[in-house]
């Protein structure tokens, strides 16, 4: 392992994750609700009372809208195929509902409210990421 | 008001992952690449959003309402089961491969990307297989 301090980003990340818990701690204090971006994407048809959903949708995506009053977009890079995003996609929606949360409900929900069913589904994930990056990147990649 | 709330979190998460750089896949590989070149500033995310989240969470958890007066929805379940750990794995090896995680499909998809677009869709096709296993499931 070799740390790349080179793509670390100290400052940004920080601040970034600390608008992410702001965003969590905003949506439970004022509407009651977890932002778990997989659940709430996941019930924006299926829900009664479900209109914060939708609400918080719209937000997320308009987010990259007022970023750019502030400053230039950074940029994202997708170098994968068509095939990957796709799969990996079918993955994500499939895997999330099933295991009741993502990165956001589990990871950053859970942890915040020390759950430990979000902490094992948090390391459960990021096993498994690690480990799908390894095959992908050194076993068949050859990196 | 409560609208306007759940849409002012959206942006803020939306501007948070774009500044912390959640929002792009080839960071979020750098990071979940441990045996290469180890990117670990989304450790860094994730502790400072847990670290504001921490304090909310402990305020939450003493409420019964929020303070817009709507019932606290704080999760219940604590039992960790097959579907936990089946679920979580799948979803890890899906966000390992693109480096895509729910989020930052939607706030990339906004941006006008078009496999970000792909990866949506997909994730939706996914949502809704769960839809249908669940309801045979209800049905049985």
């Amino acid at each position: 392992m070799a740390i790349d301090w080179a793509h670390f980003t100290l400052g940004q990340s920080l601040a970034g994750g600390m608008l992410i818990g702001l965003a969590a701690v905003m949506l439970i204090l004022l509407n009651g609700q977890i932002a778990g971006i997989s659940g709430i994407v996941g019930n924006l048809f299926s829900s009664r009372q479900g209109a914060w959903r939708w609400a918080f949708v719209v937000g997320l995506l308009l987010s990259p809208y007022l970023y750019r009053f502030f400053s230039p977009l950074p940029t994202v890079q997708f170098d994968k195929s068509w095939a990957v995003y796709l799969i990996a996609g079918f993955m994500v929606g499939l895997g999330s509902r099933l295991g009741s949360g993502c990165t956001s409900g589990h990871g950053v929900c859970g942890l915040s409210r020390l759950s430990k069913r979000s902490l094992v589904a948090t390391l459960v994930f990021m096993g498994t990421g690690f480990a799908t990056v390894y095959i992908a990147r050194h076993l068949i990649g050859g990196e | 008001m409560p609208f306007f709330t759940a849409a002012l979190a959206g942006v803020i998460l939306g501007i948070g992952l774009l500044l912390s750089g959640m929002a792009n896949p080839d960071k979020v590989l750098g990071f979940l690449d441990l045996a290469g070149n180890f990117d670990s500033s989304l450790a860094i995310v994730m502790a400072g959003a847990i670290a504001v989240g921490v304090v909310g969470f402990a305020i939450a958890k003493r409420q019964t309402n929020s303070l817009l007066k709507l019932p606290m929805q704080l999760p219940s379940a604590t039992v960790i089961d097959r579907r936990l750990l089946i679920g979580s794995a799948v979803f890890g090896m899906g966000w390992g491969l693109a480096g895509v995680c729910p989020g930052p499909g939607l706030v990339t998809l906004a941006m006008g990307v078009s496999k970000a677009t792909a990866f949506v869709v997909a994730m939706l096709g996914g949502m809704l297989l769960f839809h249908f296993m669940q309801k045979r499931r209800h049905l049985k």
